[in-house]
């Protein structure tokens, strides 16, 4: 074997560990694990206790077995024994397993606690590291509040041993980390930040990541740790490289240290008293002047330590953000870094530029080194460099060198790598935006976007240019003739065709006097286009056709064959479709005036935050600009548009737009009705909105900027009346609607109809019952034209009877989970009534229109009446019957208001609807009406009989059921009072 | 520091330590896609790279991959070299260390782990004071095995 074992080798681990490692497969591994486990569980369980020696080996085979990379479920009771042992090297073996494979649930961890608690309090500070480092792994709640309050002291105290104080800072900051609540530093405080002081430099490493960490929490109680942290800081950088011994590292002296104390010093504003300020510049210039010495030694660990140093001093110059000289010495050092022949130091130093480009004293020394950022965006072989250059050139950019910034990054978009390339096009569009001194270019800077990487150009991205050109009277015949130009390339994106379609609708006009672009030649153009394209697309250039007929009458012939061919009028998809036929129908019968009034040019947007730079907001990715630059652009992104009405710092993005666009033209959609407007195009045509739900809905044409908009219904907890569906808690069913019963009350008497109509859907019923079976068609019609998705229906039978009896038994079938526009879908549902039953079941639907959940419960209607057979009888055998029915809780009766015609059809109608036999000639009373049925559950039979007398003057009723069971003479007495 | 990784240029991992509270399944699930993403990497890239929203710091030691999980405001290159010192640690105490020592021994890996950084701070960084720590618990072990064997 040629591995060193030191201290005392456990022989049978290392025999195991070859045969692992001598496994020629892995099934034989796994066959060698096996067998090693059922060795280990029979030791474990057999009847000879185990010496310590033996447990301490098997443990650690465990401990292998599990990082392997297999799930090890027993072996934790012996594990815990080892930590009662007197023997450190068992102890030590037991505490490894608990910390790599014990979790914070685990029952195990009093037992635990109890030997750490022992072990704390032994005074061995070998058997005390060995505790706290194992509370410093677990870091359990548990452990936090059995040892939170101990800790801190151990860690103050002046007996406790330097390698323990080590251990309780460090594990101290990971219960702090855990549970903050429960570590409470109070009357610590000055002690622990004094430990800054400590002669032992390796108590000052680890306590100074406990007292960063509880200064970023609470920076008032500590803020006296600036002053010593300076002192510090400044007795290592001017200490020779040997003064601290093993604590230089290849000639640096403390570079851990250093740079946690420049960490530290983050957490504070500048000192305020001088001497520490001056002292504290001095440090970081004698730092930025080190960069400048000969390296001490040619090894890399060397030049790392020291420039380690180097960027946490400069990560400090630039979080103060007030020494104008040390910014610009930061930023020329770090401008030589950018030339360095380290890859890793032109990471950093492209990194750390990125941050320097957004103060106002570095700004302009950071654009010195433009050339250098772009050579490296072309020529770096390692993705995540070129990353961070095309960060730096984002982030450096401003007027002066936006052309050549942006161009850069155009031609960079060519070639970049697929990951990078939306947040790319989105920061090019920003830039393009923010920069834009002179329009037109700006849309060619768009423009080519979509051509170089049209799939990565979102819909954010298309409709601010479109919401620019609109606002810009200035640069709408450029555009014009742009897009016209760039729509005769053979092959263009779709979203090219998108803007084209739009502009040419809306500006065509302007270039319409050359005869090169002509009207005809125009929409000749786009219609080539028209048949790759998808369905929206294609509805937004049915809308610049029948724009193109108000702007040039002479089009109106052949836009209206177009129109008319089978392919528009009848297409399958009901959006195209409708537009066709009523755009047709529109040209053909409106005025001019009417026309030139309906398809009016675009009245300009309301100005707002710029959608993409939102959507850039929300990518927060790596590279993600800083807050500061957003507010930065936030006060020139102005300047585009003249810095209109900015309103409060709302997330308005396009979306809204696509709102407030909505009611401005809303004239327009008057007029077409039910279609929605060719405004509404621009931002999707899916914005056809019901007025409730506006906001919601628009957040489909954005879906990241709105993605957490909330359910239209809010989806209230009614868990406890014990419904059945296993939906997740973020959407439960909602609530039944208030109307409900109502809508469940008109299908008493009736099995076919339409249950409940909105907006969006339409749900159809058509039922048919036998003795006591049913079968129950629902039909979903989605009304809007839009998809609905991930649309699903549960039946739930409400609390009191599912889970004992069943009362009722509903099969159903999933339903497809897409509806599309205008479409239909049937779902059919088996009932069996088992027992007689009160409750109807509910029924839940779930679908997400646009963005927003739409979450609905109805009741459905399935009562008890549904499952009467009629019974003809005889005058006598009614009354007879009657006469035994005679206890009184056997009889309902209620006397109520006429709420419906007394007529008498009326009434026999309903009757007879009800599903029992109506019996006429029974009753004395010609004008009252008794009926006989039985109702069919599986168990039984119920036999009921019933009498209903009106009273026409009084325009009243009184009605008498007597049942066999008294739960269904109350029921069916209640359903029935609401139908007369 | 969120965790740290030692794995074989075929893939297999030999150490684990992780810093911060994560379930078996995301831990398997973290190790398999960073093993993936450094082992695609070519010689001459740099050590740092973004991964999700930490930054990952990596370096290779003849067969074996090194590579730590830290935050946001943490600082590559000194992790970079908590790596080298690690690797130090490791060569003194088995004297020339290669990957077998590291797979044989792997309970003295984590002990050394243990005594230079906790909860993923460093805790001693002097190469003496930890060698010194881990001698002495050697030595333990040995007195109060032969005192074990006496009763």
């Amino acid at each position: 074997m040629p591995a060193v074992s030191k201290g005392d080798g456990m022989r049978g681990l290392a025999v195991f560990i070859s045969d692992i490692r001598n496994c020629k497969s892995k099934e034989a591994e796994i066959k060698r694990i096996n067998k090693e486990l059922a060795n280990i569980r029979s030791k474990f369980k057999g009847d000879k206790a185990l010496d310590g020696y033996s447990k301490k080996k098997y443990v650690c085979k465990l401990l292998f077995i599990f990082l392997l990379g297999h799930d090890i479920d027993f072996g934790h009771m012996e594990a815990v024994n080892l930590l009662s042992s007197n023997k450190y090297t068992e102890k030590q073996i037991g505490y490894l397993f608990i910390s790599v494979l014990v979790n914070s649930n685990s029952e195990l961890i009093r037992l635990i606690n109890n030997a750490i608690k022992n072990d704390l309090s032994s005074r061995n500070p070998t058997f005390m590291c060995l505790a706290l480092h194992c509370i410093a792994n677990v870091g359990s709640r548990e452990m936090a509040e059995a040892f939170a309050s101990e800790i801190p002291r151990i860690l103050v105290a002046g007996d406790t041993m330097d390698s323990v104080k080590q251990s309780a800072a460090l594990c101290l900051l990971r219960l702090y980390k855990t549970s903050p609540d429960l570590v409470l530093m109070g009357e610590w405080t000055s002690r622990v930040v004094h430990l800054l002081n400590d002669q032992h430099m390796g108590v000052v490493t680890a306590a100074i990541s406990l007292i960063t960490c509880l200064s970023q929490k609470n920076p008032d109680e500590f803020k006296t740790c600036v002053s010593l942290a300076v002192s510090r800081l400044s007795r290592i950088v001017s200490s020779a490289s040997t003064d601290l011994q093993d604590y230089t590292y290849y000639f640096v002296p403390a570079p851990w240290l250093s740079c946690k104390l420049l960490r530290l010093l983050q957490c504070y504003p500048p000192p305020e008293d001088g001497a520490v300020k001056g002292r504290l510049v001095e440090c970081l210039e004698t730092i930025l002047n080190k960069a400048q010495e000969p390296p001490k030694s040619k090894k890399v660990q060397h030049s790392n330590a020291k420039n380690a140093i180097l960027f946490e001093a400069i990560s400090l110059i630039i979080h103060y953000d007030s020494e104008p000289n040390l910014l610009v010495r930061a930023c020329n050092q770090l401008g030589q870094f950018l030339q360095h022949r380290e890859t890793n130091l032109r990471y950093l130093a492209l990194e750390s530029m990125c941050t320097l480009a957004s103060s106002e004293f570095s700004h302009e020394a950071v654009k010195t080194h433009i050339e250098t950022v772009i050579n490296a965006l072309k020529t770096e072989r390692d993705v995540s460099v070129r990353q961070r250059a095309a960060d730096l050139l984002y982030a450096m950019c401003d007027r002066s060198n936006a052309k050549q910034i942006v161009a850069e990054m155009l031609s960079y978009l060519e070639t970049a790598d697929y990951s990078i390339r939306e947040e790319m096009v989105l920061k090019v569009a920003i830039l393009a935006e923010k920069y834009a001194v002179d329009y037109s270019w700006y849309v060619d800077t768009i423009l080519n976007l979509i051509r170089i990487a049209g799939d990565y150009v979102s819909e954010e991205v298309w409709y601010r240019v479109i919401q620019i050109v609109i606002n810009r009277d200035d640069v709408q015949g450029y555009a014009a003739k742009t897009v016209f130009e760039a729509l005769q390339a053979p092959a263009c994106h779709e979203n090219m065709v998108k803007v084209g379609g739009y502009i040419l609708g809306e500006f065509g006009n302007l270039i319409a006097g050359d005869p090169r672009s002509s009207p005809l030649v125009q929409f000749n153009l786009l219609h080539s286009k028209f048949h790759l394209c998808s369905v929206p697309t294609r509805a937004l250039l049915l809308s610049a056709y029948i724009k193109f007929i108000n702007l040039f009458p002479e089009t109106k012939a052949t836009i209206q064959e177009v129109l008319r061919c089978d392919s528009q009028i009848r297409n399958s998809d009901v959006e195209l479709q409708q537009r066709a036929v009523e755009y047709l129908k529109l040209s053909s019968i409106a005025s001019t005036d009417v026309l030139a009034t309906v398809l009016e040019e675009m009245p300009p947007f309301p100005e707002r935050e710029s959608s993409i730079l939102a959507k850039l907001k929300k990518k927060k990715g790596p590279g993600a600009v800083s807050v500061t630059e957003l507010e930065d652009s936030k006060r020139e992104g102005g300047e585009l548009n003249g810095g209109g009405d900015r309103g409060p710092d709302t997330s308005a993005m396009s979306a809204s737009n696509a709102v407030s666009r909505h009611s401005v033209t809303s004239n327009l959609s008057y007029v077409f009705q039910s279609t929605p407007s060719p405004s509404a195009d621009l931002l999707g045509i899916r914005s056809s909105a019901p007025a409730g739900t506006a906001p919601a809905s628009a957040g489909n044409l954005l879906v990241d900027v709105f993605s957490e908009a909330g359910p239209a219904a809010p989806s209230a907890a009614v868990n406890d009346d014990g419904f059945l569906s296993s939906a997740p808690p973020s959407e439960d069913p909602a609530p039944p609607l208030s109307e409900a019963d109502e809508l469940l009350n008109k299908f008493v008497c009736k099995n076919n109809g339409v249950l409940f109509e909105n907006q969006l859907l339409q749900i159809g019923i058509k039922s048919e019952y036998r003795q006591n079976l049913g079968r129950m068609y629902l039909f979903y019609g989605n009304k809007t034209s839009v998809q609905f998705a991930s649309f699903t229906t549960s039946v739930s039978c409400p609390g009191e009877l599912q889970s004992h009896i069943l009362s009722l038994n509903v099969q159903t079938k999933q339903v497809e989970p897409l509806v599309e526009g205008g479409a239909q879908i049937q779902q059919v549902l088996n009932i069996e009534c088992l027992t007689d039953f009160s409750d109807a079941p509910l029924l839940n639907i779930k679908f997400r229109y646009g963005g927003a959940l739409q979450n609905l419960t109805l009741k459905l209607p399935v009562t008890i009446n549904k499952f009467f057979q009629p019974t003809e009888m005889s005058s006598h055998d009614f009354f007879q019957r009657w006469k035994q029915l005679s206890q009184p809780q056997q009889e309902a009766q209620k006397i109520f208001k006429a709420n419906h015609s007394m007529d008498t059809e009326v009434l026999k109608a309903k009757l007879l609807g009800l599903g029992t036999a109506l019996l006429d000639n029974v009753d004395p009373n010609p004008e009252n009406y008794v009926c006989a049925g039985v109702i069919q559950t599986k168990g039984q039979q119920v036999g009921c009989l019933l009498r209903l007398e009106p009273n026409a003057q009084a325009q009243m009723y009184r009605l008498t059921l007597r049942c066999s069971k008294d739960s269904v003479s109350r029921r069916l007495c209640e359903l029935l009072a609401e139908q007369f | 520091m969120q965790f740290m990784l030692l794995f074989s240029r075929q893939g297999k991992l030999r150490l684990q330590k992780w810093y911060v509270p994560l379930s078996d399944k995301e831990r398997k699930k973290i190790s398999r896609d960073l093993v993936q993403t450094i082992l695609a990497r070519k010689p001459k890239m740099c050590s740092f790279l973004e991964w999700r929203d930490l930054k990952i710091v990596y370096k290779r030691y003849a067969s074996l991959y090194f590579c730590c999980a830290v935050e946001d405001q943490d600082n590559e290159l000194i992790t970079l070299e908590i790596i080298h010192r690690y690797v130090e640690l490791l060569d003194k105490y088995f004297g020339s260390v290669c990957e077998l020592d590291i797979i044989f021994n792997f309970e003295k890996a984590y002990f050394i782990l243990d005594e230079f950084l906790l909860g993923g701070e460093a805790q001693e960084t002097s190469k003496k004071n930890v060698l010194k720590a881990i001698e002495q618990a050697d030595l333990l072990q040995e007195n109060t095995f032969s005192s074990g064997m006496r009763c």
